[in-house]
């Protein structure tokens, strides 16, 4: 290091500082740097491709109609079949009763910490509302068995032990931080040159928010829903615990079903030789559950950039 | 930007919170067999004694329903020979057998006997193994408490309930039987790797297999859980999980033709209970007998004295006659199974060991 410092007894005229090894080292960190932005890459061109792959090995044995047609889905068993709507019909089931809990107390408590709360109380609720999402999802699973399913029994009589309901709502509950603190923050960073201009021109705090901080917000708001929504497409372990691992077609919420991530766990627990039908039908949905999750992704892409909107 | 620090933090805390459940549950996995070791072992003589000089590994895997048996082996012979580790896995019966046929594993446990694929893929690479029946366990047919129709069924009604053929069509009690109640047939059972499923689909339906519009899960405690809260349901399992959840579940009795019996030590014992009694099995490696450390424990888990610890994870043990034979083919070192590959259904371990 010291060859790098100018001399003691330097004149600016002699003293060269080692450009080269300066670049040299750039270069280097540069390298080193992007080696480990590529890791996140490559590791999803690698799940891509492996899904790929196997999926299409799949629908080598499994023709794509019987596969998009069949109303039973039953890959382990003597008289296999391979209907695909059985377990997403399960999925869509689940996701929207958890939309349908965490859309409006998401959204109505993010109104309420970004608008009403006085700064000590916002300060308490929102880390309140963060630790909720640290919550293990395998907890939740377990509350929706144990909790919310006996004491729905209590009021739904045909109420079986497992079933969508209940792993639904707790699903929703799960995926209430997600939507509640980002709409938050959607709903924090409109400009508080809007709300004045509202209130100068004579509106009622509720109609500012209505009017003016909302559809402000509404990109933002949109965006965190999406993603509550492929969160909640993508949990495993409530539906799994709570919701039974039975495949079958429908949208009755008071029966056990197979969501898409249920019938993945079965399959991973179990012990599938590789190569086997079985084991490459797990691929087969996971190349579903991904399709699904980057649609919506895309949607919320698109959305957020037609919909943002610039202020200042 | 916002959104993705955000995003960040909230994965964080979770992963956090993840690490530190799991933590606590490793740290709360403590085992719970009760210890009687001193005179337990002291009786067992020779395979006590040679305990004290004893060291190595012993590599034991295989089916989830023998694995209580092996733990609670496993425990009380490494307190009295410290230096030997057995390693005890779960891989289930059919896993079990692909390890052992390997070279893996010095014992493969199993809830049924070794099949002919099995016996030729050990074969092909040079594995030579000693079958040691050790138990007994009745697949016991539950249903809910409120079930006040289903308190016996003949074998051919859970064929009808249980066959390829009721794959969606099969679906409310009274196709069962017309004076059973006109409500939703609700199924619980073992997922296909389970040698529980194996052995019943073998029993009740044959090759055909069974349907699979079911809720199957490896986890047995789901089925306990799914029949306990659905007053429509029927599930099978092993009987020692039936015996943990009396409270919860109704046993159904079986009728092969015989009249009606339900499941229970005695009726498992003395072969009464047909045909969803069936054996359970240790397969010990020839080569591996060689090791003495795992010779001392084979012939450990074998003993008569040692059988008060079958009882207490809830199998019968096999008779002390059958333990004998057993004893004497692994004396002999004699190999092979005695079902040569086939079906152990209404077989009788007394006639063919």
């Amino acid at each position: 290091m010291t060859s790098n410092l100018p001399p003691a007894n330097y004149s600016t005229d002699l003293w060269q500082p080692n450009r080269a090894l300066a670049k040299n080292t750039e270069l280097l960190v540069k390298l080193v740097f992007g080696a480990f932005a590529l890791v996140s890459v490559l590791t999803t061109a690698g799940i891509v491709l492996t899904l790929i792959f196997e999926t299409f090995e799949f629908f080598q044995a499994v023709p794509l109609w019987n596969f998009l047609t069949d109303t039973q889905w039953t890959p382990l068993f003597a008289d296999a079949q391979f209907g695909i709507f059985v377990l997403i019909s399960a999925t869509i089931m689940t996701t929207t009763i958890a939309i349908l809990l965490a859309l409006p107390v998401g959204l109505m408590a993010a109104i309420y910490l970004s608008e009403y709360a006085g700064p000590k109380t916002r300060k308490r609720l929102k880390p309140a509302l963060e630790i909720l999402a640290g919550v293990p999802s395998v907890v939740f699973g377990y509350f929706a068995l144990l909790t919310v399913t006996p004491v729905l029994q209590f009021f739904i009589p045909g109420l079986q032990g497992f079933n969508a309901l209940s792993a639904g709502l707790v699903l929703g509950i799960s995926i209430l931080p997600l939507v509640a603190s980002l709409s938050e923050d959607a709903i924090y960073s409109v400009p508080a040159s809007m709300r004045e201009g509202s209130y100068a021109l004579g509106a009622t705090k509720r109609e500012t928010i209505v009017s003016v901080v909302l559809p402000a917000a509404l990109s933002g708001i949109v965006a965190s829903v999406i993603l509550a929504v492929s969160r909640a497409i993508g949990e495993t372990m409530i539906v799994t615990l709570a919701a039974g691992q039975n495949p079958r077609l429908g949208f009755n919420p008071l029966v056990p079903v197979m969501t898409m991530t249920a019938f993945i766990v079965q399959v991973s627990l179990g012990d599938t030789p590789a190569g086997s039908i079985a084991y490459l039908s797990i691929f087969a949905v996971g190349m579903t559950l991904f399709l699904i999750t980057l649609v919506l992704n895309l949607f919320s892409f698109w959305f957020v950039r037609k919909f943002q909107e610039k202020y200042e | 930007m916002l959104l993705t620090k955000r995003t960040l933090r909230v994965s964080y805390s979770m992963a956090l919170v993840a690490l530190m459940v799991s933590l606590a549950a490793c740290g709360g996995e403590e085992d719970t067999v009760t210890t009687e070791t001193g005179d337990d072992v002291a009786a067992t003589g020779d395979t006590g004694d040679t305990g004290s000089g004893l060291s190595g590994n012993v590599l034991v895997d295989g089916s989830s329903t023998v694995f209580p048996i092996s733990e609670a082996m496993a425990e009380e012979f490494m307190a009295v020979n410290p230096d030997v580790r057995v390693t005890v896995g779960v891989s289930g019966s059919g896993g079990g057998f692909k390890k052992f046929c390997a070279g893996e594993t010095d014992i493969s446990n199993a809830s049924r006997p070794i099949k002919q694929e099995e016996i030729d893929l050990c074969a092909e690479n040079g594995i030579e193994f000693i079958e040691l029946p050790v138990a007994f366990d009745g697949i016991s047919v539950i249903t809910n408490p409120e079930n006040d129709w289903a308190m016996c069924l003949t074998t051919d009604e859970l064929r009808t309930m249980w066959e390829a053929a009721a794959q969606g069509t099969i679906t409310s009690w009274n196709q069962i039987r017309a004076d059973f109640p006109d409500e939703p047939l609700g199924l619980f059972g073992p997922g296909t790797d389970s040698g529980t499923y194996d052995y019943f689909g073998e029993a009740i339906i044959g090759a055909a297999g069974t349907r699979g519009d079911y809720t199957a899960s490896e986890d047995d405690n789901v089925i306990v859980q799914g029949v306990a809260s659905d007053p429509n349901g029927l599930g099978f399992l092993g009987y020692a999980y039936y015996a943990e959840n009396q409270d919860t579940l109704a046993l159904v009795e079986i009728d092969n033709g015989n009249g009606c019996v339900a499941p229970s030590p005695e009726t498992i014992a003395d072969g009464s209970y047909q045909p969803l009694s069936r054996p359970e099995f240790f397969y010990v490696k020839t080569t591996s007998l060689e090791n003495p450390a795992v010779r001392a424990f084979i012939e450990f888990q074998i003993a008569n004295e040692n059988k008060e610890l079958i009882n207490e994870v809830g199998y019968v043990p096999v008779t002390d006659e059958i333990t004998e034979r057993a004893a004497k083919r692994l004396e002999a070192g004699t190999t092979g199974s005695v079902y040569e590959g086939g079906s152990p259904v209404g077989v009788s371990l007394k006639d063919v060991l």
